[in-house]
């Protein structure tokens, strides 16, 4: 297996504050990997650097297909002007932006693809909606079908099913399920533990530094779960400089990692 | 008698024919421009660039007189440096669009109001601010012409990723670089069209003829093309009727084109079939589904 994703070793931050800290770790292609932490734990700091929209403080993200356009990204909140007149249809065909660019037409073959897309997200009829009139379900369902245009074989997904009701989480979450089964490499970020525990195999528990990484059922414990609490809870105005930039030894896949920044004594 | 009033004026004198062609061209250019600085909520962005442009102006204006070449390369000069300046600190810093234009325009007039101080004004840069399109010569309208031509040109070009960048820039950052300098064309073309609107109109009316236009097109319209489409339209229409006005009743030519377009706003803002306020004072009964 080769890995989709591997951190070497990474500092994410603001303002130099670290926000992800000495993460290490691979994610094997085709995973379906849960990212769960408190608030402020990381999660879409280190999102944002998967898809390169912030650059790491230290370390390093080495990405399997180096084509950044082969990972596909759904920010928590998306900086859509809904204000602006574009109607749902020509929204999805957004996705089709690899295959079209700039000036490339949307050909017969596009258009149905298109269509089978607004389709899968239950939105046929929808098309010539103006996406201002779109309910947060509506919208949600609508950039998950320009995801499935892009067709990515990286998939970066922030939180997607806040403010969102259960039959289109579920919905949604098929969607999901069908990228894992084309071997495609999904990571979401998400709150809800029980879901995880339930639909997804991998779990990497964050709370600014890795607290666990591996299978669900040995990341999710209560002790974890705590000390991943208790971890989030101090940022300090008056850090100092962080002590040492060694590279902790790179936890094998599978295991549960506590790689990090152990106070040198 | 009809004949007289809307067409005889522009078949006997040719400065009316010249005028009509240069507010025509004006508008095939300046309206789709202004949709898009209306659409990324920057309809006060053109005013803004035209007092960044004035300094530059007036500098090729005292450095060489009432020289078309000299006042346009100043004017782009100023525009394109200012435009570039506001892009790069808004992309790389803290500081939003505006806050980083207001700073550089601010600057741009500062330093050009301090050169005329230095050189003496003169009278005829009244002409500068206030435009007259009753005086185009050869050279300004090919000039004008070739700035429309150019901007449709490089409109058609930059269309996708400049409307996807107004949408959604997160999306357009993650799927390509060309959001960017897209953008950067797209106010390369905004100093374009002040430059070739303060020949017309004069720096101050000049961007009369970008934002009246978008605005009506909002009213009309629920898509980008058909908006463009009607706030062309309209820009024309406006240019039109503005000389004719001016011709029969001898008011200025540049504020007459302003007022019909001002005049074609609030018919619209009344009455318009998108949101204008008649429409939602009595909207109808409302459907079954």
């Amino acid at each position: 297996m080769t890995a989709a994703l591997r951190f070497r070793n990474l500092t994410l931050g603001y303002d130099r504050h670290p926000a992800v800290h000495h993460l290490d770790g691979a994610v094997e292609t085709g995973a379906l990997l849960a990212v769960v932490g408190p608030n402020g734990a990381g999660k879409s700091t280190l999102f944002k650097g998967i898809v390169g929209v912030i650059k790491p403080l230290a370390g390093r993200i080495e990405r399997g297909d180096p084509n950044p356009q082969n990972i596909a990204y759904l920010p928590q909140a998306a900086e859509i002007d809904r204000t602006f007149p574009i109607n749902v249809y020509d929204m999805v065909a957004m996705g089709l932006w690899r295959r079209a660019g700039s000036f490339g037409g949307i050909d017969r073959a596009s258009r149905s693809l298109i269509e089978q897309a607004i389709a899968a997200v239950g939105l046929s009829g929808f098309e010539e909606r103006a996406i201002a009139t779109l309910s947060g379900g509506q919208m949600q369902r609508m950039l998950f079908a320009r995801l499935l245009l892009q067709d990515a074989r990286v998939i970066v997904l922030d939180e997607p099913f806040n403010a969102v009701d259960a039959k289109t989480s579920a919905d949604l979450f098929d969607l999901v399920r069908r990228w894992h089964g084309e071997r495609r490499t999904v990571l979401t970020a998400i709150h809800d533990m029980d879901f995880v525990r339930a639909n997804f195999p991998e779990t990497l528990l964050l709370a600014r530094e890795p607290v666990a990484w591996g299978r669900t059922a040995s990341v999710l414990t209560p002790g974890n779960l705590l000390v991943a609490r208790r971890m989030c809870e101090a940022f300090d105005q008056r850090a100092e400089l962080c002590p040492e930039e060694q590279a902790p030894a790179l936890a094998p896949p599978g295991e549960v990692a506590r790689a990090g920044n152990q106070p040198v004594p | 008698m009809l004949h007289e009033i809307f067409i005889a004026p522009f078949t006997e004198f040719e400065f009316m024919r010249r005028a009509l062609a240069g507010a025509l061209a004006l508008s095939l250019g300046a309206c789709p421009i202004g949709v898009f600085l209306m659409l990324r909520r920057m309809s006060l962005v053109g005013d803004a660039m035209a007092h960044a442009i004035l300094p530059g102006a007036a500098v090729g204006f005292l450095l060489s007189g009432l020289n078309l070449f000299a006042m346009t390369a100043g004017g782009l000069i100023a525009g394109f440096v200012v435009a570039l300046l506001t892009g790069l600190v808004a992309r790389t810093t803290e500081l939003k669009e505006d806050a980083a234009l207001a700073t550089f325009y601010l600057l741009s007039l500062a330093v050009g109001v301090t050169i005329i101080s230095l050189k003496g004004t003169n009278i005829d840069l009244l002409h500068v601010l206030f435009g007259n399109v009753l005086a185009l010569d050869d050279q300004t309208l090919v000039m004008i012409a070739a700035n429309a031509t150019l901007t449709l040109i490089v409109l058609a070009l930059i269309y996708r990723p400049l409307v996807i960048e107004c949408v959604d820039p997160g999306f357009m950052r993650t799927v390509s670089r060309a959001g960017g300098p897209a953008h950067l064309a797209f106010l390369v073309l905004v100093v374009l069209n002040l430059v070739s609107g303060f020949y017309a109109l004069g720096t101050l009316l000049a961007v009369g003829i970008m934002m009246l236009p978008a605005a009506i097109g909002r009213f009309w319209a629920r898509d980008t093309t058909l908006m463009i489409a009607i706030a062309t339209a309209s820009g024309a229409a406006s240019g039109y009727a503005g000389l004719l006005i001016s011709f029969h009743t001898g008011v200025a030519s540049g504020p007459a084109i302003i007022l019909v377009a001002g005049g074609l706003y609030l018919t619209s803002l009344l009455f318009g079939r998108v949101g204008g306020l008649v429409r939602q004072a009595f909207p109808g009964r409302h459907l079954e589904a």
